[in-house]
């Protein structure tokens, strides 16, 4: 716990150092004349660089780039740095975004010259062991999935959307038929109809029935044959698994629709439930999740894509092949949907998820679906207890899979304190808190994803926390409305900002 | 911990999983290794590939081999960097939020253009993203391309407007450029945008404001694809009226990677803001008046607005990204330019220099920049064996994606390439392709 939390009370509160010292940025510290990089000297004839260029292409005036020595730059940053929270600093039970540890062994892999010097167009015969490696991924993430094909090309588990959806689309056009709608439930991801609106279709919403799960009525009513794809996360975005899925599969394949597995949640089942034995026929798999690749702060990540037989001849190019124990990319593949991006994918991130994949093994990817899930329902059953129970129930309350989902509708009606409030005190207990307001379903939603990663003692912790919190606002539910307090700044005016946006600095200014 | 939960087993936990569904027995998947162990392997498959550090590469066609200084790695290997998620609570994520502000600032500048988002997954995709914009900001639904962008951008183009039913038409650009005329030809009333590279995949500098005219005349956006490693010298997109410009981040500091994660830079006007893909970052202040960062303009985005978003994107490459902004800021106001500078005066060594080899002659007049092609006397994938023997990378051989051009080579120059090492590719360039004529004459 942050022991700047306890040191808070009442109405007066002190400014910490960190909120003492005021964000300036890297142009504000630029001064005329200094520099860091020093360049080849000229070694070739020189020439008058607007004798090389056509009139008018030449640039009048440099760009601003900060002028700034290397200490400065690695000062400024290093500053920067520590106004951020971080996984490895401590719990980040942000559900749907799988925050597990990062071995560090992966970014020793990666930086290896053999792969981070390796130029994409280098040909396959001299890339064998880049090829190798994205071939292994592509088995190991095939059987993971319980299906026969994987491209690893598209760059986020959205741009996985967007390509299974193509996929779906070829397929149905290769067979002459023209269908408009996806079907998605309502506690599905964002980025599910946004994909499916990219992709040239109309996103119609399935109901949940009162067990969490999909309304089978409703996706009856719904299912016919002008319907493209159900896109379907299992465990859902409540954490449960969806019992019907069988019959919920047997449904779409009756009218010739695809079933599109959002791998958002794929943590939950490894080794335990592939999405192919359970009749999906297109996959995306978020290795930046399931697998690991640090988060970066919103990227990279990587979304490869696993698919059934009757979907393979239309995935993009190039698709890796293996022939008499060498690999080479084709592309020439008649009935591909072409391209989704350059090159071969992310494949820095490739390495780091096939090493994990190589530690875990087996049985050990088994064991941190197992314990992921072990973890949630632990969490679940302490917070079924005391102010946490009362105040924030669970909404589906039956055993979860990863991730689990509560509303704080009750403390807001009892106590006045949203689930915004809560998540803003959690940030003075030194915890990330859980997603909120997602799934939207859930009336001031909390949800909460633990990993495999953590202790007892950490979830404990937490569970502590929130019970801690909850007191305080029995006490003075305004001091829970004004957290946080101990953070680098306080509550941030996110209206002021969309209503009059300012993106960019103007270095005019700073003239 | 079951007693706490009311189970017997970790097995319970998984009652709700049907048996027809349930895996039987261990995944087909080796046993787990120890870290020694995985890290020999991993090291045995890096050792198998030729890397640009193992030969002399004059191999570029949409990533290049830049220095990337130790500064880069030593601040991306900070967890508070490397570990975090998207900033979806500002209070504890100001240092992530402000490198996006200042990050846009710096594209913003260097593209010349009003705004900039916090990123997009890479090249090729931010203009498929372009595309995406220009078809809400217009209501058309065509789009007209320069065949001098390069094919895997146009790739993936043609793949994103295929889901929404958009038709993309390729305009040639017969002598290495874009003739102003043809791109105008090609536009109508329909056209929803006009998609440029500058320099064009060809290396040659475009004439954009004749370009930009044409398309504007007819009420068409214009994306153009930007190579940012170029703007210290190049006069930028947004001085010539173009709407979008998107491109490439690997040269701003970022690893070849065998092609990713790199970062796509996506900059704008002003007026397109509210329909940008992506992350952006705004200036605020706190509850007690401190400036402070947000994610700002989100209803733009899929967890906003799901099906009417203006894009599905959520994960990008805010590492990346901050890569690139450290690079921007180590190379400094001075070194944009003097890197600019250094590579068009060394590209004209090298174009000199190769078309005075016998068998070797400049495909294209038109100005360059950093990367020009050439055209062999000899068939091109002989030439390239040879030079690899050579430990020389003799680069991209255009007749992958243009069959017109089958005898054309493109060959990349950047800072690391060096006076001693473009006459070494010379000497040796007109050793292969006589050679290579000699087994051609023999055969036939």
């Amino acid at each position: 716990m942050n022991p700047d939390a306890q040191k808070v009370t009442g109405a007066h509160v002190t400014e910490t150092p960190m909120q003492a010292e005021r964000a300036t940025t890297i142009f504000e510290k630029s001064h005329p004349g200094r520099r860091a990089a020093a360049l080849p000297a000229l070694d070739v004839p020189d020439r008058d660089v607007s004798e090389l260029l056509p009139a008018g292409a030449a640039r009048a005036r440099g760009p601003r780039m900060p002028e700034i020595a290397e200490p400065e730059i690695v000062r400024h940053y290093n500053r920067l740095s520590r106004r951020n929270f971080d996984l490895d600093s401590g719990f980040y039970p942000l559900g749907s975004c799988t925050m597990k540890h990062n071995p560090k062994l992966h970014e020793r892999a990666a930086a290896l010259p053999g792969f981070s010097r390796l130029h994409p167009l280098q040909p396959a015969e001299r890339a064998q062991g880049a090829l190798e490696l994205m071939w292994n991924l592509e088995r190991s993430l095939s059987e993971i999935c319980g299906l026969p094909h994987v491209c690893l090309q598209p760059s986020a588990g959205s741009h996985g959307e967007l390509s299974g959806l193509l996929l779906t689309k070829a397929y149905h056009e290769d067979r002459g038929e023209h269908r408009t709608k996806v079907l998605a439930p309502d506690t599905s991801h964002g980025t599910n109809p946004a994909s499916v609106t990219m992709a040239g279709y109309e996103t119609v919403k399935v109901a949940t029935n009162e067990r969490g799960g999909v309304d089978i009525d409703d996706l009856r009513a719904k299912a016919d044959d002008s319907v493209a794809c159900l896109m379907l996360t299992n465990p859902n975005t409540l954490g449960l698994f969806d019992e019907n899925i069988e019959e919920i599969a047997s449904i779409m394949h009756g009218v010739g629709a695809t079933l599109y597995y959002d791998g958002a949640n794929l943590n939950a089942v490894m080794g335990v439930s592939r999405p192919g034995d359970m009749g999906f026929d297109i996959v995306h798999v978020n290795l930046h999740k399931s697998f690991t690749q640090p988060h970066g702060g919103g990227g990279p990540g990587s979304g490869p894509i696993a698919v059934s037989d009757r979907i393979a001849p239309y995935l993009p190019v190039p698709r890796i092949a293996q022939k008499d124990g060498r690999f080479e990319l084709n592309t020439d593949e008649p009935k591909s949907i072409g391209r989704m991006r350059g090159f071969q994918g992310n494949f820095g991130v490739f390495v780091r998820s096939y090493a994990y994949i190589c530690s875990l093994g087996a049985e050990g990817l088994k064991a941190a679906s197992e314990t992921a899930v072990l973890n949630a329902n632990y969490m679940l059953a302490k917070g079924r207890e005391g102010r946490v129970g009362k105040y924030l129930p669970v909404e589906f309350d039956r055993t979860c899979k990863h991730e689990y989902v509560l509303s704080a509708a009750p403390a807001k009606k009892e106590l006045n304190v949203k689930a915004l409030d809560i998540a803003k005190r959690l940030l003075d207990f030194g915890y990330h808190p859980p997603t909120i307001y997602f799934p939207l379903l859930v009336d001031e939603a909390m949800m909460i994803e633990p990993t495999e990663t953590e202790t007892v003692e950490t979830l404990d912790g937490f569970i502590e926390a929130l019970d801690k919190i909850l007191e305080e606002a029995e006490r003075d539910p305004e001091f829970v409305q004004n957290a946080p307090y101990t953070t680098p700044v306080r509550r941030l005016d996110e209206a002021a900002a969309a209503r009059n946006p300012v993106v960019t600095q103007d270095l005019d200014a700073l003239a | 911990m079951l007693d706490a939960i009311g189970v017997g087993s970790v097995d319970d936990l998984f009652n709700d999983v049907p048996d027809g569904v349930r895996l039987q027995g261990p995944l087909k998947l080796p046993a787990g290794k120890t870290e020694d162990e995985v890290y020999t392997h991993l090291a045995e498959l890096a050792g198998k590939n030729v890397h640009a550090d193992s030969e002399i590469s004059f191999l570029g066609a949409g990533m290049y081999d830049h220095y990337q200084p130790a500064i880069v790695d030593s601040i991306l290997s900070r967890s508070e960097f490397l570990t975090p998620y998207t900033p979806y609570q500002p209070e504890v994520s100001q240092g992530g939020l402000q490198v996006m502000f200042e990050y846009q600032t710096a594209i913003a500048e260097l593209t010349g253009m009003d705004v900039s988002n916090a990123s997009v997954y890479e090249g090729p995709s931010a203009m498929a993203a372009a595309a995406y914009l220009a078809k809400l900001e217009t209501g058309r639904s065509r789009f007209v391309v320069s065949a001098a962008v390069n094919p895997q951008y146009r790739a993936t183009l043609k793949t994103n407007a295929y889901g929404y039913g958009s038709s993309v038409i390729e305009v040639p650009a017969a002598e290495g450029l874009t003739d102003p005329a043809t791109l105008a030809a090609a536009i109508d009333d329909d056209t929803a945008a006009v998609f440029l590279q500058n320099p064009n995949f060809f290396g040659a500098v475009e004439d954009l404001a004749a370009l930009v005219e044409a398309a504007h005349a007819k009420g068409a956006l214009v994306v153009c694809v930007a190579d940012p490693l170029t703007l210290g010298i190049l006069a930028p997109p947004g001085d010539f009226g173009v709407d979008i410009c998107v491109g490439e981040g690997q040269t701003l500091g970022n690893r070849l990677d065998f092609g990713g994660p790199s970062f796509g830079f996506f900059a704008a006007t002003q007026k397109l803001i509210r329909r940008m893909p992506g992350r952006i970052a705004g200036e605020t202040t706190d509850a007690d008046g401190r400036r402070g960062w947000v994610l700002t303009l989100q209803t733009r985005e899929q967890h906003i607005r799901r099906e009417k978003a203006t894009s599905n994107i959520c994960t990008s490459q805010a590492l990346n990204a901050l890569a690139g902004m450290i690079y921007l800021s180590w190379l400094g106001r001075a070194g944009i330019v003097e890197i600019g500078e250094l590579m068009i005066k060394r590209t004209a060594y090298a174009r000199e220099t190769l078309a005075a080899v016998e068998g070797v002659e400049l495909l294209f007049d038109a100005p360059v920049v950093r990367e020009f092609a050439i055209k062999l006397d000899a068939p091109v994938q002989t030439v390239l064996d040879q030079l690899a023997l050579d430990g020389i990378n003799g680069g991209y051989p255009l007749g992958t994606d243009y069959p017109e051009h089958e005898h054309g080579l493109l060959v990349a120059i950047t800072e690391r390439r060096s006076r001693a090492q473009i006459d070494l590719l010379a000497e040796r360039l007109g050793a292969a392709v006589a050679a290579a004529r000699e087994t051609v004459g023999a055969e036939a």
